[in-house]
């Protein structure tokens, strides 16, 4: 069985109703208690009172006791409540008036002070006060007791009053502590939910600290995160450092070969030998091109995640691009046409410049001899890098194809390439919110366009 | 032919009572209509002056045939509290021995909107419920009394006693505490408002007072010149028969006049509760109490007429009343009540 997991805000709501309902509950029957106190304090103090009188107009003398009923101690008796009265006086062993069958006090020994205790008499339930008094009837003492017996429906009566009234204040002091607590559950959580928001809120780069004001309690969850962050941050640079040794590597002793090769192949005198030798370097470039742009890509993949933001100089870039491929030009007798205006943007430079070095290259590889490859850089709405060449052209195949890593075009069997060179484009140019564009060119060839939000 | 009937009833209601309690009177009204219903009443109350509201109460509902049965306030008490007869209603202008039946659990609760509607004291818990208010007055022949000014306070009352002896020796009636019910209540509650009460019984005490038993003989014996004035008479009884008599005068004492509350209870081993109750509530309804005023003479509870006369006390409905119910008192009260009337 799988517990689902209550919200914090429900469970704090929950346990501070189920107090409130406790308190409201004790509060009920505290008042409860008390008024019934009061209540019954008050009903004794009259009935002892009452007794008291009563005992008090007790008479000795030669022929017994005798007693004046005093009429204002029993009329006071009903003053509080319409209550039944009975009473008893007893004189010695014998009943000398009243209700002869009213039950005694439960112990012996009443005293001067009224003495009250509860019992069952004829159809109901009497609260009786009893006193005791000495009385001298022919100069002998004789113990007489006053007993004065009252029904309790008035105080039955307050009672259920009271009891309405302590249920309207337990239910009213519950439904206050139930709307105080929502109140509470919602300032607990805030925080949380504050936190919460500011880590969602952050980019998909961001892999700074978390340094946001919370809560002790929520100190050593913030620790956790920090140091999962720090390690995540130290294995994309561990990552990063592993391509650029790989690149480094590779490419190092690749340029070796092909500088080797070179010599020989001037050196050599044989034709075949030559012929060989041009077979090793072209196939050395391609693994140089292919290695460089395999790093390309990894390095487009691994930095996308947290891009430099630094302004870059694209006039300045697109110059020193078109500068560094002039030899490569040369040898095909193409022209590159650079047009430019001052455009800086917002981004990471080695990925910009890895785009458009792709670009560059695409469009040489694929321009026939003798034509021109034009690099134009307009300022708008976001900086636009084009490149039109004069090659072959996409032959109507779709540009998300031609993105598709490894993928390539089926017109260019005869050009070394690794399908990789506009995967990498559409990938920085996606990296910096921007968007490529690849078109057939009119009168042939080509047109690509890179696009990137203006700084 | 209802004369008839009502002969039959009286025969039936006569042989019926095998009670030991005394009965003055048993009327029976039989059901107007098909009879399914009875309702049994004790009442100190004459069948004359209930027999409107008792008719009324069938017109409304013919389906009940009514047995009512009149005997005194002690008969009625004892009735009930030593011989457990069983009635629906019982009616009694002895506060005190009513007070008694529903304090010592002889009467049932009964809830109700008329009953609701009574004031406080006009009701003790949901038990006793007084239907009628009727002041003790005191009452004087003019003729007798030979010109001299009307007295309107007990002093003025003592004084005139004691001035003119002569005109009063034998001619002064009042109630006997000792064997009346309502005389003894009057006589206690009086010593009670103010000390006025004994001095007056001893100066009666000089004149050789006759004693009596009910209000009706009073106000027989004044009309007939045998008296020249009577203490605590019933106003209820005396006001509806002295009213054309241009030589009675009925006085409401200045200094107090008692309210006497007759007062009805649902007993608590009654055998059609619902109708007694029902017809208690039909005497506090505003059809009962527009009877009780014009034809059974019975001023019903009206609180404003209270209100408008500061002199008038009415007797509360509180255990205070049990107080000379108790034996020892009552001993002690009627003693003191002897001495002040030099009976012994």
């Amino acid at each position: 069985m799988i517990r689902r997991p209550i919200s914090l805000r429900l469970r704090l709501v929950l346990m501070l109703l189920g107090i409130a309902a406790v308190l409201a509950i004790v509060l009920y029957f505290t008042v409860r208690t008390v008024a019934d106190q009061a209540a019954e304090a008050t009903q004794d103090g009259v009935l002892g009172a009452a007794t008291l009188a009563i005992a008090e107009s007790l008479q000795g003398g030669d022929e017994g006791v005798s007693v004046d009923l005093p009429y204002e101690a029993f009329s006071i008796l009903g003053s509080i409540s319409a209550d039944r009265v009975f009473y008893r006086i007893d004189a010695g062993q014998e009943t000398l008036t009243g209700y002869a069958d009213l039950p005694p006090p439960p112990e012996a020994g009443a005293a001067v002070t009224p003495v009250f205790y509860t019992s069952a008499y004829r159809d109901t339930e009497v609260r009786i006060a009893a006193v005791a008094r000495m009385v001298l009837v022919a100069r002998k003492p004789v113990p007489v007791l006053v007993m004065v017996a009252q029904t309790r429906q008035g105080q039955e009566a307050i009672a259920q009053r009271v009891a309405q009234r302590a249920a309207v204040v337990g239910l009213g002091s519950f439904a206050l502590a139930a709307a105080l607590s929502l109140l509470t559950a919602g300032g607990v959580i805030r925080p949380i939910n504050r936190l919460a928001d500011a880590v969602g809120r952050r980019g998909p780069q961001d892999l700074r600290a978390v340094d946001h004001p919370t809560p002790v309690e929520l100190k050593p969850l913030i620790t956790a995160l920090n140091g999962f962050i720090a390690r995540l941050r130290g294995a994309i640079s561990r990552t990063e450092t592993f391509i650029a040794e790989a690149a480094h590597h590779i490419r190092t002793p690749l340029a070796t070969v092909r500088a080797r090769a070179e010599i020989a192949m001037r050196q050599s005198k044989s034709e075949e030998m030559r012929e060989t030798l041009r077979a090793v370097i072209r196939a050395v470039e391609e693994s140089s091109r292919s290695a460089g742009q395999l790093l390309d890509h990894a390095t487009v993949v691994a930095r996308s995640d947290r891009l430099a933001d630094e302004p870059v100089d694209l006039s300045k870039l697109v110059i020193a691009q078109a500068e560094a491929f002039c030899p490569t030009a040369d040898l095909k007798d193409l022209t590159i046409a650079v047009e430019t205006e001052p455009v800086t943007v917002q981004g990471d430079r080695a990925l910009i410049e890895a785009a458009l070095r792709n670009l560059i290259d695409n469009a040489i590889k694929y321009s026939p001899p003798d034509s021109t490859v034009e690099l134009t850089l307009v300022n708008g709405a976001s900086a636009r890098i084009e490149v039109a060449d004069r090659g072959r052209g996409l032959s109507g195949q779709e540009q998300t194809r031609l993105t598709k890593r490894f993928a390539r075009g089926e017109n260019a069997g005869d050009v070394i390439g690794s399908g990789l060179g506009l995967t990498i484009v559409a990938e920085v140019a996606a990296a910096h919110g921007g968007r490529f564009e690849l078109t057939e060119r009119e009168g042939g060839g080509t047109c690509a366009r890179l696009y990137l939000p203006s700084a | 032919m209802r004369a008839a009937l009502l002969a039959l009833g009286l025969i039936l209601g006569l042989t019926r009572v095998a009670v030991g309690f005394t009965v003055e009177e048993e009327v029976t009204f039989p059901a107007t209509g098909a009879e399914a219903r009875e309702l049994t009443i004790l009442s100190t109350t004459d069948t004359a002056v209930m027999r409107p509201l008792i008719e009324a109460f069938q017109s409304r509902n013919p389906d009940v045939t009514i047995h009512y049965t009149v005997a005194n306030s002690q008969e009625v008490f004892a009735a009930i509290n030593d011989e457990g007869a069983k009635f629906d209603l019982v009616i009694s202008s002895a506060m005190d021995l009513q007070m008694k039946l529903a304090n010592d659990g002889f009467a049932s609760a009964w809830r109700s909107g008329p009953t609701a509607a009574l004031p406080d004291w006009a009701r003790w818990q949901d038990r006793l419920f007084a239907f009628a208010q009727e002041n003790v007055v005191l009452i004087t022949s003019r003729r007798g009394l030979e010109g001299l000014s009307l007295p309107q306070t007990r002093r003025d009352l003592i004084e005139m006693l004691r001035d003119h002896p002569e005109m009063f020796e034998g001619r002064i009636g009042t109630y006997d505490p000792e064997l009346s019910g309502a005389g003894y209540l009057f006589a206690t509650q009086d010593a009670r408002q103010s000390d006025s009460f004994w001095r007056l019984a001893e100066v009666m005490g000089g004149l050789a007072p006759r004693l009596y038993t009910s209000s009706n003989e009073m106000i027989t014996d004044l009309k007939q010149g045998r008296l020249v004035l009577a203490y605590n008479v019933l106003g209820s009884y005396a006001g509806p028969r002295l009213a054309g008599d241009a030589d009675a005068t009925v006085i409401e004492l200045e200094d107090h006049t008692l309210t006497l509350l007759r007062t009805g209870l649902v007993p608590e081993n009654a055998g059609n509760p619902l109708l007694g109750g029902a017809f208690l509530d039909f005497l506090l309804g505003s059809e009962g109490r527009g009877l009780l005023r014009d034809k059974a003479g019975l001023p019903p509870i009206d609180e404003a007429a209270l209100a408008s006369g500061p002199h008038l006390r009415p007797m509360r409905l509180d255990p205070g009343l049990l107080v000379f119910l108790d034996a020892i008192k009552r001993r002690g009260f009627l003693e003191e009540w002897s001495s002040a009337l030099n009976r012994d």
